[in-house]
């Protein structure tokens, strides 16, 4: 069968999509791509939906190699590429032929990259989802060398290769924005001040499933100690240390800390792509507000198709007409130039 | 009527709704109550819902429902969840009790002062309410632990216990769904798998229902143990 073949792996890469949703009563953690912009915009670039299940690599990428006659590849994340040994470009499709060798180096920016194949991967689907959850043992473990990632179209798809400018992308700069509660009420006024004032930084205990924040400590009301119930994805806990939890990805789905805010839906790929030792304020919005910049970057997603600038087989064929007519002058000279 | 809960946003994609600051069975029928009323009201945008001890959780589309009217739907609905007791499905759970089973089933007795027999008895003779699944999939918190067997955990938690492993700590109990660190004490293995893939429910017991355990010896283990790792059903629940 088609593969992609894992020659060496990067620190901790697993296959992502949207997650493992729907199960949370059974206890099933979601799970799922930390950053789900850039996870949509490695989709995007080889015409995948923008869910589909991609390799999630942590600060440094993969050496893969193809297995199949074609594959179209493409990869979002900042991050220095050699295809067949010669330096290449992320933030791009690349046409792979066979006994092509990818390798993805470090990221020169931010914590998380996608490698996407069009067509997605064929590993099973388990409870609707392809996305790897390691303690649970669902959709297989982290990737390690010999690994044969099935493929699900072995062929290449047609078309020329695309690539799009990252600063497309809607992520939202500054302050994580959080909405109070639901259990704000077991701190006191002064220790949610000092949560919405201090400045954080993660620690090195920053995985998939949280981030442990240091910075000023935070007085709860009536202890920590709580009756379990429900943590989210992006649920801010404050346990007897009083230093800050963010719960990501790969969090439990139940758990007994209070919890002093909840990061806006919008914030979460901002919060993804930060890495230990990178400082963050926190800012409280309203729910109304934290869903409006939800609809202005799921807005600018649906844009981003429009964004797509096609890739010039060969630069030495580079020609006038060639530019107009795959219309890239419009991309270099366009209205935000 | 009542209206001693309250609802509190849980982000822009959550509610929670909460009845009380305490674990036991009224609190328990109330959440699982307005959980089949929240189903069953198919409202538009709610996409799945958790039942917890004490609260309700709705997750909700933020682009597809409003949560203010979502918040006045379940309003109503929880003020009209009076806890009407609905006893659930007992899933009489056969358990090896102690040795390579149950490590910490000698040291349980010790502590408490009993016999192994006397542990087993008490565990076993009791019919526990499972008040939610959560930490890994399919893990069940069960409520109704003899008071005479309330222990504080170990000093050291286990960084991998097995499936099927029986166990208590503090004031509950719990049978381990899959593989998974644990900090309470062993007393038994069971040959249900709570969590199987291969089923066509995957998920055993569910938040309502009622589990007690049936003390089996260790050739019947075995041979239960053989057809559920082939994925066999060796479990159905009683009305």
């Amino acid at each position: 069968m088609s593969a992609l073949v894992v020659v060496a792996p990067g620190p901790l890469s697993t296959l992502q999509d949207s997650g493992r949703w729907g199960h949370l009563r059974n206890g099933v953690t979601p799970a799922g791509a930390m950053d789900m912009i850039a996870l949509a915009a490695a989709n995007l670039l080889v015409g995948n939906p923008p869910g589909e299940a991609a390799i999630e690599f942590t600060l440094a990428g993969d050496t893969l190699e193809l297995d199949a006659e074609g594959a179209r590849i493409a990869i979002a994340g900042d991050a220095a590429i050699t295809i067949g040994g010669a330096a290449a470009s992320p933030w791009r499709s690349f046409s792979l032929k066979r006994g092509d060798r990818v390798q993805v180096g470090a990221l020169r920016r931010g914590a998380r990259g996608y490698l996407a194949v069009a067509g997605g991967f064929a590993t099973p689907m388990e409870l609707g989802s392809r996305s790897t959850h390691v303690r649970s043992g669902l959709g297989g473990g982290p990737l390690r060398a010999g690994d044969r990632l099935p493929l699900a179209r072995g062929a290449a798809a047609g078309g020329g290769d695309v690539a799009i400018d990252p600063a497309a992308l809607p992520y939202l700069d500054g302050a994580i924005r959080v909405v109070l509660g639901p259990q704000d009420d077991r701190f006191t006024a002064e220790g949610i001040a000092t949560f919405l004032s201090g400045e954080y930084a993660l620690t090195a205990e920053a995985d998939r499933m949280g981030y442990r924040l240091d910075g000023p400590e935070i007085e709860h009301r009536d202890g920590f100690n709580t009756i379990s119930d429900t943590i989210l994805t992006g649920s801010i806990q404050v346990p007897g240390t009083r230093k800050p939890i963010v719960l990501m990805a790969d969090r439990q789905t139940t758990g007994g800390y209070p919890k002093i805010a909840t990061t806006a839906t919008a914030s979460l790929p901002t919060l993804a792509q930060m890495k230990p030792g990178d400082r963050l304020r926190f800012a409280a919005v309203g729910v109304a507000e934290a869903r409006a910049l939800l609809a202005r970057q799921v807005e600018a997603m649906r844009a981003l198709p429009a964004a797509l600038r096609p890739v010039l087989r060969d630069a030495s064929t580079l020609t006038s007409e060639a530019l107009l007519a795959t219309n890239l002058i419009d991309g270099v000279v366009g209205p935000d130039a | 009527m009542t209206g001693d809960f309250r609802i509190k946003a849980a982000g822009d994609s959550g509610l929670v709704v909460e009845f009380a600051d305490r674990i036991d069975t009224a609190v328990s029928a109330r959440v699982l109550e307005l959980d089949r009323a929240v189903v069953a009201a198919r409202i538009g945008g709610v996409l799945e819902t958790l039942p917890t001890y004490r609260t309700l959780f709705v997750r909700f589309d933020p682009l597809a429902a409003d949560a203010g009217s979502l918040e006045d739907r379940l309003r109503a609905l929880a003020a009209a969840a009076t806890g009407e007791a609905r006893p659930g499905r007992l899933w009489r759970i056969p358990v090896a009790y102690g040795g390579v089973h149950g490590e910490d089933l000698e040291h349980v007795a010790r502590e408490k002062g009993m016999s192994t027999g006397d542990v087993v008895r008490l565990h076993s003779s009791t019919i526990y309410h499972v008040y939610m699944l959560g930490f890994v999939p399919g893990y069940a918190y069960l409520g109704g632990l003899d008071p005479r067997l309330h222990i504080s955990r170990r000093m050291n938690p286990r960084l991998r216990t097995p499936a099927g492993m029986v166990a208590i700590g503090g004031q509950q109990a719990a049978v381990q769904s899959i593989a998974a660190p644990s900090g309470w004490h062993m007393l038994g293995c069971t040959p249900v798998r709570l969590f199987d893939m291969r089923r066509e429910k995957p998920f055993l017991v569910q938040p309502g229902e009622r589990v007690t355990f049936e003390p089996i010896d260790a050739a019947r283990f075995e041979r239960l143990d053989a057809l559920a790792g082939r994925g066999e059903k060796i479990l159905e629940p009683e009305a």
